[in-house]
């Protein structure tokens, strides 16, 4: 095992006392002098024609800037993936949702601005709101959006191996359904954007955004400017978990109104706004029959997926196309169909959220494993164990685990929760489940096909000695990313990490894809590493001429230079006397011992000039030749293993949870306690889709519950202690072994949870949220499977509709 | 129509006149610059707009400004001392119970108002005094180990009279 100096401890953040004091700068903390307020105009329709828009009385008003509405921007349909670029800044024929964007406003002041709205006049002809995607993609229903015939977003058919024969072998077999419900992101902090002109024309868009980079292309493409005139910045963001990918018509708008008035111009959105964008997890109903044989080993899926997509594309194919491949692993799974189709309706359009795509079709999964174990007479942690991956097998789909610490997760979950003592032996209304999970480090692919770095990164020495500034594009959004790209520079340089100053999210600072797919640590780790190198490459190799050794003579350790091995000897005296003769009548000259990283640092300024060492990375090719098979691949994989304990209230339905024993393999931790943060933080968001979350609609179309008091995500008292159990594979194409934690780690959370309920209550429960209302009536024998597989036969309705023409989409 | 108003932030008086609609929260930030005491609903849900009102905690989106005239407010930026952080904001850093910050202020100011009145708390208790505040990225467990720590920090040291 490989000893670090700085990688693996639990140095704390370095953003850490500007967040605990108030210092740390947020989107709306910003302001510039003669900064407008800026308000949208969201439809109140969920669908409707627009008959006229006139904004004459809002212009008209005193202290209004701007008002923009669709007949006065560029009417450039822009999206997420190119081949699904669907939406326009401001609606123009027809609202698609309660919510759509029709105008913006920019006024002296806030009071101003929302009064202008009211006094935009629309007229529109309502038009019959499809709620529903069974409805949507009925055949009968009218079509939504132009470009969507049937109301068909997206469509994906795979097979892999041969599932006829597998499924003629199967011993057992389970079928089941499982339903869950549009959910929201509910980040703290709202979306917001400040963007200003400069006198030569260079727009600067600060956001609240997780990609510079894909705003910074979204923007130049609409707006018609050159990429290089539109600098993208990311400053401190308040949690994204996804919706925050997405260029929106937020951040356009306000480009748009920064240009039409000359003044910078800002808009945060409402909480209630919040919602209405949404670009959130989507509602997904997952049909699966899984087969095995006698032994327990799996040999087939058999998987069909409904997914409600809104209004809008967004992330929302690459959601359709993980919600069948994330399905690849962590079992070896020799056959697998996957039959996955995506509506539009009348609803905010859904996007990227954690575990994307895939965490509802786990959750299904790994029910049905353990009905599979029940059936068989097996223990569910033994058929995990029997079914597992192990590093070096490849997934029916083309996926290579090429690092899987599976059964170090299973074997530290089932020591650690007491598994053997518990399992089968709690009383009626105490339950223990288990789950297992895996997801990418990274998409493969861009969203746009590009031959493009992921990932860049330098490091600049600085020329008085000392330090070194570390520039990204990455998306520092609260999961710790800064602090441990500056480890892995400290790592590198053989510095401490105070050394290293950190800049990132700024598209000033090169190119990188962002904080989405679990991609930084991986991706801009390895850009980070190789531009360290080359930093300290430089500097051993002037400081070796100086000395009169080779380059390979020298390393740098805690932040001294030292000799690479035993038998070199170095003088260092006069090199040593250069620098202190340079800092005449400094105090705090180093006089003794090996020379330091300051010393070493300045003398290859004055020898070489600037030092600059700089690092690129994208993956190399992956995947496999079938369509569709650039999702899901990713460099590596991380997994995890789940055990929970819970106790269910028998009269009202009420779920406790009692405790989470949770293990991933994130490869090397790079920041121990960032780690566990991501782990912790999974497991509460996947609680709170489990049991409590749900954005409700009514039957019109508009949200019922557009806020935190009645959108409920767990508090500190509904989240049990989480014990966490790092587990620390080697991963070969990662940055010092690396790999992911921030979306994996929700795997096996709600899986878990249901299953656990199951040993509590004896229901397998098949609607997500598991409310305590719907606990209750399932006890009550109102609904005694809760499986809504009783309703259809299949949760593809029959459409007789052309899909829209094939290609071939990009991870997302 | 604006009205005059004498707020007292961080033990320094300033004197301001708004409308009398606006939040506290709104004159904090836009007024003063108080930007470290966060909005993330505006509507009393969340707590990150959480402040200290004569050293109770109190959501700052639900009180008007003028309703504060004559009060003393604690912000998250009158916590710290010059030269140290309080052992909150310590044991926030040194526990990890930091991510992406946002309800960050909110909460520590919170556990300030908690631990004043139950020095000694149970990590249920805890658990309680902080419900009010929303986190989506900690799962709350290591805020829930810094207030732990931060109390036993803030415990009067004992037994070590003569």
């Amino acid at each position: 095992m490989k000893t670090y100096s700085v990688l693996g401890t639990r140095a704390p953040r370095l953003d850490a006392p500007d967040k605990a004091t108030g210092r740390a700068l947020y989107t709306d903390d910003l302001r510039l002098p003669g900064t407008l307020h800026e308000a949208l105009l969201h439809s109140p329709h969920a669908h409707a024609r627009i008959k006229r828009i006139d904004a004459g009385r809002a212009r008209a008003m005193p202290g209004v800037k701007a008002v923009l509405t669709a007949a006065d921007v560029p009417g450039i349909r822009f999206g997420v993936s190119p081949a699904r670029y669907d939406e326009t800044v401001f609606a123009r024929d027809k609202v698609l949702y309660l919510g759509d964007e029709l105008a913006a406003v920019a006024a002296v002041d806030r009071e101003i601005a929302l009064e202008a709205l009211e006094r935009i006049d629309v007229e529109y002809e309502p038009l019959p709101i499809i709620l529903d995607a069974r409805q949507a993609l009925s055949g009968t229903a009218p079509q939504i959006h132009e470009l969507y015939p049937g109301n068909l977003s997206a469509t994906v058919e795979q097979e892999f191996g041969d599932l006829a024969s597998a499924r003629s072998q199967a011993y057992r077999t389970r079928t089941g359904r499982l339903e869950s419900e549009m959910q929201d992101a509910a980040f703290l902090e709202p979306q917001a954007a400040l963007a200003a002109f400069d006198s030569q024309g260079y727009l600067t868009l600060t956001s609240s955004t997780q990609s510079v980079h894909y705003v910074q292309r979204t923007v130049a493409m609409v707006l018609g400017l050159p990429a290089h005139k539109v600098r993208v910045i990311k400053p401190y963001v308040g949690g994204g978990f996804g919706p925050k990918a997405a260029c929106s018509t937020l951040e356009l708008a306000t480009c748009l109104l920064a240009r039409a008035t000359g003044r910078p111009v800002k808009i945060t959105f409402s909480r209630e706004e919040v919602f209405l964008h949404s670009r959130a997890r989507h509602k997904f109903v997952h049909d699966m029959t899984l087969g095995a044989d006698r032994d327990g080993r799996l040999l087939f899926l058999d998987h069909e997926a409904m997914l409600d997509g809104g209004a809008y594309a967004s992330f929302g194919i690459a959601t359709v196309y993980y919600a069948g491949s994330l399905l690849g692993g962590p079992y070896r799974l020799p056959a697998m169909r996957y039959k996955g189709i995506r509506a539009v309706t009348n609803k905010p359009a859904c996007g990227a959220q954690r575990g994307h795509g895939g965490v509802i079709a786990r959750a299904l999964f790994e029910r049905l494993l353990d009905e599979l174990a029940e059936e068989l007479g097996r223990d569910p942690l033994e058929i995990r164990l029997l079914n597992m991956m192990e590093t070096g097998d490849v997934t029916c789909n083309d996926l290579n685990m090429s690092s899987l610490g599976m059964r170090q997760c299973l074997e530290a979950v089932r020591d650690g929760s007491g598994w053997a003592s518990k399992r089968g032996k709690l009383p009626r209304g105490k339950g223990i489940g288990m789950a297992c999970g895996f997801f990418v480090s990274g998409a493969g692919y861009p969203i746009y096909r590009s031959d493009t770095f992921h990932s860049t990164a330098t490091i600049k020495v600085q020329e008085d000695g000392g330090g070194v500034l570390l520039h990204t594009a990455s998306a520092e959004i609260g999961q710790g990313s800064d602090t441990a790209m500056a480890m892995i520079a400290a790592e590198t340089l053989g510095i401490p990490l105070d050394c290293v100053r950190v800049k990132s999210g700024d598209t000033d600072l090169g190119v990188d894809l962002g904080a989405y797919s679990s991609r930084q640590t991986l991706m801009t780790g390895h850009a980070v590493r190789e531009a360290a190198a080359g930093a300290r490459d430089q500097i051993l190799g002037a400081i070796a001429a100086l000395l009169g050794v080779a380059p390979a003579d020298l390393v740098i350790r805690e932040g001294r230079i030292a000799a690479a091995r035993e038998g070199i000897s170095l003088d260092i005296s006069a090199i040593r006397d250069r620098y202190t003769k340079e800092h005449r009548g400094w105090t705090d000259n180093p006089s003794s011992g090996p020379l330091t990283f300051r010393e070493a640092s300045r003398l290859a300024f004055l020898e070489r000039g600037t030092i600059v060492g700089i690092g690129n990375y994208r993956p190399p090719p992956l995947g496999g030749k079938f369509k569709g098979a650039a999702v899901g691949t990713s460099p590596a994989y991380g997994c995890s293993a789940q055990v929970v304990e819970l106790t269910v209230d028998l009269e009202t339905g009420q779920v406790a949870i009692e405790s989470v024993t949770d293990a991933h393999d994130c490869g090397k931790a790079i920041n121990l306690t960032s780690v566990e943060g991501q782990m912790q933080g999974s497991v509460a968001m996947g609680l709170g889709e489990a049991l409590l979350e749900q954005v409700k609609f009514d039957r019109m179309g508009k949200i019922q519950n557009p806020n935190l008091s009645d959108y409920k995500i767990p508090t500190a008292v509904d989240v049990p202690p989480i014990r966490t159990i790092v587990i620390e594979s080697d991963e070969p194409n990662g940055p010092y072994g690396a790999k992911e934690v921030g979306e994996g780690a929700i795997m096996p959370t709600i899986p878990a949870i249901l299953n656990a309920l199951h040993d509590a209550t004896g229901i397998r429960f098949g609607k997500l949220p598991v409310t305590a209302e719907r606990i209750a009536a399932a006890l009550r024998g109102v609904a005694l499977r809760d499986d809504p597989s009783a309703e259809s036969s299949s949760c593809i309705p029959k459409t007789g509709v052309t899909p829209p023409a094939p290609y071939p989409p990009k991870a997302g | 129509m604006r009205k005059p108003l004498r707020l007292t932030v961080n033990g320094q008086l300033h004197q301001l006149a708004v409308n009398p609609y606006r939040t506290l929260v709104e004159v904090l930030r836009e007024d003063l610059g108080l930007t470290g005491t966060k909005q993330g609903c505006g509507e009393g849900d969340c707590g990150a707009c959480t402040v200290l009102l004569d050293g109770v905690a109190v959501n700052s989106c639900l009180v008007l400004a003028v309703q504060a005239e004559g009060r003393q407010i604690t912000t998250i930026e009158g916590l710290a001392r010059p030269d140290a952080l309080h052992p909150i904001q310590q044991a926030f850093v040194d526990h990890g119970a930091i991510q992406c910050g946002f309800c960050t202020p909110g909460v520590i100011l919170r556990v300030k108002s908690f631990l004043d009145e139950n020095p000694a708390p149970s990590e249920a208790e805890v658990r309680q005094g902080i419900a009010g505040n929303l986190c989506r990225c900690t799962g709350y467990q290591k805020i829930v180990e810094a207030v732990l720590a931060a109390a036993t920090a803030l415990q009067p040291a004992q037994g070590d009279g003569p």
